[in-house]
């Protein structure tokens, strides 16, 4: 088995779950790493879009802005904020990644304050950004983040972007586009999605050296599991020799 | 229409577009030769107390020029659009120019980090908040750009952002699905940086135009730093290229890398070692302050801080950098 740090295994995770002919609206980061994988890996045809407005660009190396050249080099079109967040809202975008400071066991996610008092925060964030119109859009949400109990928490300080809000129905009562919502939750110790019903996250896959309990220490609150759950397939010799020579070969994202 | 829910944020502009209309009315549609310099535009158009808007999204296309003559300039009190200012953002939040702030996203260098000098400004309590999104921001400035006083949408809703926004929740007259009305955004002054413009203000901006088609047609004053003044023969042999109008604009002014230190697509790729420096700098409060007095403060305008970073040779650089060159070089070197 190769060796691969947390990371590489995330990315390849992620990459797997983007097929081809679909479209994804990305990010900087460990998302746009995992959109590259997929395009030269399973999902050659894996369009991406920026919000700023690239639309399937040939990504000549990791962008470092959401608006950067990079993101509309070779484009087949330079667009807008607009044009592509109506894309979204019309119903065309079939993925998108995001992440925040703290998400809940509902995948709603926090990217605006710490702390109790919106006046005064502990820590200013920086906002939505285009998270919340993504999240609300797009009709599959996935993030990609660490297990850490200081991320996955009870109570969100500030709900940013909505996930399954109050789990339940409650996401399709709030007037968000119908058969939208939160997808998969991909960390280093494994993958997790939502019970149908309740709409809680719920334990699927573990990636090797974990178990159920390494996720459940480090969440601020009870996981489910689904009865089988599977063991993640460990990053190809393949898939990381794309990662690391093709998509990201100053390790920008991957790190050293 | 009966309003469900509603924000707690409060607007900083009026959105009703009878008053925008009467702006418009007065407003010149002469084509003349609008061209200033820099510092002229700024006094005669960014004032004290107005809603200030800049054109790019991230150090992408931001007039950075024009921020730091705002701040050399001491405007305080204004209102400002955060929609995805990151560079632009911890300038002005330096110079304390905004009292109030829509917020999409702020305090923040994208992948970069955050900004030590505008994460302290906005938990100082000083900064009036009205939360919002980067869709939400470009929306308002459509409304107000087709000259309605709101748009509706299917965001916000469910969250927090909604709740300290300034957005309504309506149930929609045709399908009873719930709305979000956004409110048009007419800022008192915009600065959009460009490629090129003649000297009436008709400008062309290549690659993503992000929202500044609508936020030229929303702001009140409109100025125009360009890269480079070209002829208006030039704009008429390929009107296609026009993405601004002359009668919107109200100043054009030539600056080269008026978008430095970050990038201009097709031009400069970003100095992300200066921009580093920004960051790494704030650690130590009294080298931040040297810092701020050598990069903004003692430079008379934006050639003299280009100069004190690098000059021509980092510019040339850039441009390697931006057109991809140093792939090409480094595989010819193998």
């Amino acid at each position: 088995m190769p060796n691969y740090n947390t990371m590489e295994i995330m990315i390849c995770v992620a990459a797997r779950e983007l097929e081809d002919g679909a479209i994804v609206g990305v990010g900087t980061g460990a998302p746009c790493a995992a959109a590259m994988l997929s395009q030269k890996t399973r999902s050659p045809n894996l369009v991406i879009m920026f919000e700023a407005g690239g639309v399937s660009p040939l990504l000549p190396e990791m962008p470092i802005s959401v608006g950067d050249s990079r993101t509309f080099y070779k484009a087949v079109m330079a667009s807008s904020m607009c044009d592509i967040m109506e894309t979204c809202s019309r119903g065309f975008v079939d993925y998108t990644f995001l992440g925040g400071a703290q998400i809940d066991m509902y995948g709603n996610l926090n990217s605006t304050i710490i702390g109790e008092d919106y006046r005064k925060p502990k820590v200013r964030l920086p906002g939505s950004g285009g998270a919340n119109d993504f999240a609300s859009f797009c009709w599959r949400t996935m993030v990609m983040t660490l297990q850490d109990a200081r991320r996955f928490v009870e109570r969100l300080d500030f709900v940013t972007s909505p996930g399954w809000l109050k789990g339940g129905d409650s996401r399709a009562k709030s007037g968000l586009p119908l058969g939208t919502g939160p997808y998969k939750i991909i960390t280093n110790m494994g993958i997790m999605d939502f019970e149908p019903e309740s709409k809680r996250m719920r334990v699927i896959s573990i990636n090797p050296g974990y178990s159920f309990k390494h996720l459940q220490d480090n969440c601020g609150f009870e996981l489910l599991q689904v009865s089988k759950i599977a063991q993640t397939t460990p990053p190809t010799e393949e898939e990381l020799r794309i990662l690391r020579e093709e998509v990201d070969p100053y390790r920008y994202v991957i790190g050293r | 229409m009966i309003v469900l829910e509603e924000g707690k944020g409060r607007l900083f502009t009026d959105p009703d577009p009878d008053k925008a209309r009467e702006f418009f009315q007065k407003k010149s549609r002469k084509m003349v030769n609008k061209v200033t310099s820099l510092k002229e535009a700024i006094v005669k158009f960014v004032h004290d107390g107005d809603y200030l808007a800049v054109g790019g999204f991230g150090a992408n296309r931001t007039p950075i020029a024009a921020c730091h003559e705002i701040v050399r300039q001491g405007r305080k009190k204004m209102a400002f659009a955060g929609k995805t200012a990151t560079h632009d953002f911890q300038i002005l939040a330096v110079g304390e120019v905004f009292d109030r702030v829509d917020v999409a996203y702020i305090v923040g260098l994208e992948a970069r980090g955050l900004s030590p000098c505008a994460r302290k400004y906005m938990e100082s309590g000083k900064v009036e908040v009205c939360e919002w999104t980067n869709y939400g921001l470009a929306a308002r400035l459509r409304a107000a750009a087709m000259g309605v006083p709101y748009v509706p949408a299917r965001n916000l809703l469910g969250t927090d952002t909604l709740r300290h926004s300034a957005a309504k929740v309506v149930e929609c007259p045709f399908t009873g699905k719930r709305l979000t009305l956004l409110p048009a955004l007419y800022p008192d002054v915009a600065v959009i940086h460009v490629h090129e413009a003649d000297v009436y203000g008709n400008a062309r901006i290549k690659g993503i135009m992000i929202m500044d088609g609508d936020l030229s047609k929303a702001a009140k004053r409109l100025i125009i730093t360009t890269e480079r003044l070209i002829s208006n023969d030039e704009i008429r042999r390929d009107p296609t290229s026009t993405g601004i109008p002359f009668y919107l604009v109200d100043a054009v002014c030539e600056v080269r890398y008026g978008a430095y230190p970050g990038t201009m697509a097709y031009e400069y790729f970003s100095d992300e070692e200066h921009l580093q420096e920004w960051l790494s700098v704030q650690k130590d409060p009294e080298e931040f302050k040297k810092f701020l007095n050598r990069n903004i403060y003692e430079c008379p305008d934006h050639y003299e801080y280009i100069e004190r970073n690098g000059g021509i040779e980092k510019m040339n650089e850039l441009r390697r950098k931006e057109l991809l060159l140093h792939k090409e070089m480094k595989d010819a070197q193998l």
